[in-house]
């Protein structure tokens, strides 16, 4: 399975997400630039964090509109898998390519912890690893997280299991109390209709080698890869 | 030329954490009757452009595709000749 880490001028984790994909999933990976037309014959591409073009205007405000994501939406649009990490998932809203907007955390702080997920939703390419109602720690840092759609946007998505997890407790209690930026209904991660786009603004690239301490995370690139090798077998 | 100023604003009913922080530091420095506080941004943008109707379509185009995310936020602006 090829993998694609798409670079904008800002973007900070690119280089983790490389790491994670190249020494411990042992996966072939490249850089794409955000100037690249073509994104070449990649399996899955990885919008990184960060804080591209700044983070000026909005956070992906100025990166959606870069020509690599005319050549992403062409590759999501026949199926192929796209995740945006934090910044990525700013970028992927702004494209327009999953429903919703990030927001100013409510606190008004950007915000540096470990976060504990709850897994919702294990049926889909991303999350196919995790059993359901899992609950592992996985790292935020964000100044934007705080999720925001529509009413009727959301009550939609809940119904499709369009929520693939949620801020929580390490008992998996899903309150007011454990959502960290004010993101409606705890949401911490979405996927599209079709189940290839997923955006999350907790870093499962810095959960997912073990000598960081956490490996949780891991789950998410490993559920990619299963599913590939299912479509391609 | 001209030069349009574009206001966006978080839509109605989006709390604003901003905004609210204004209106706390108001409060607290002895500003009372205050309803409501928001706070958004002032885009100026000068426009090699003498047709005014044009300008008007221009920056629209510009609002819509990246000044304003319409999921959130809303826009207005005014043109002038400077």
């Amino acid at each position: 399975m090829k993998w694609g880490v798409l670079l904008f001028p800002g973007s900070n984790c690119a280089e983790d997400c490389f790491h994670v994909v190249d020494q411990v999933l042992g996966e072939p990976v490249s850089y794409l630039w955000h100037k690249d037309t073509d994104i070449g014959d990649v399996d899955a591409i990885i919008l990184p964090g960060g804080f591209s073009y700044g983070d000026h205007l909005r956070p992906g405000a100025i990166a959606h509109l870069s020509p690599a994501m005319t050549a992403v939406k062409a590759f999501a649009d026949k199926g192929g898998l796209v995740i945006g990490i934090c910044n990525g998932f700013q970028i992927l809203t702004e494209a327009r390519m999953l429903p919703g907007s990030l927001l100013q955390n409510r606190g008004l702080k950007f915000l540096c912890q470990d976060q504990t997920l709850k897994v919702v939703n294990t049926n889909t390419a991303f999350t196919s690893e995790y059993d359901p109602d899992e609950v592992f720690i996985c790292p935020i840092a964000h100044n934007e997280g705080n999720y925001y759609a529509k009413p009727e946007t959301i009550a939609e998505m809940e119904e499709n299991g369009q929520i693939l997890f949620r801020y929580s407790d390490a008992e998996g209690l899903v309150s007011d109390e454990t959502n960290p930026n004010g993101s409606i209904n705890n949401i911490a991660g979405i996927i599209n209709r079709t189940g290839n786009v997923v955006g999350m603004m907790p870093h499962p690239e810095r959960s997912a080698d073990s000598v960081l301490g956490l490996s949780e995370g891991k789950k998410v690139f490993v559920s990619m890869i299963k599913h590939i090798e299912a479509m391609n077998s | 030329m001209l030069k349009a100023i574009v206001t966006v604003m978080l839509k109605k009913g989006i709390f604003d954490p901003q905004g609210r922080a204004v209106h706390n530091g108001l409060e607290s420095i002895g500003f009372e009757n205050l309803k409501s506080v928001r706070v958004g941004k002032q885009i100026e943008i000068e426009l090699n452009l003498n047709d005014k109707s044009l300008a008007e379509t221009k920056v629209h185009e510009m609002c819509d595709k990246m000044l304003a995310n319409p999921v959130v936020e809303s826009y207005s602006f005014d043109i002038k000749e400077v």
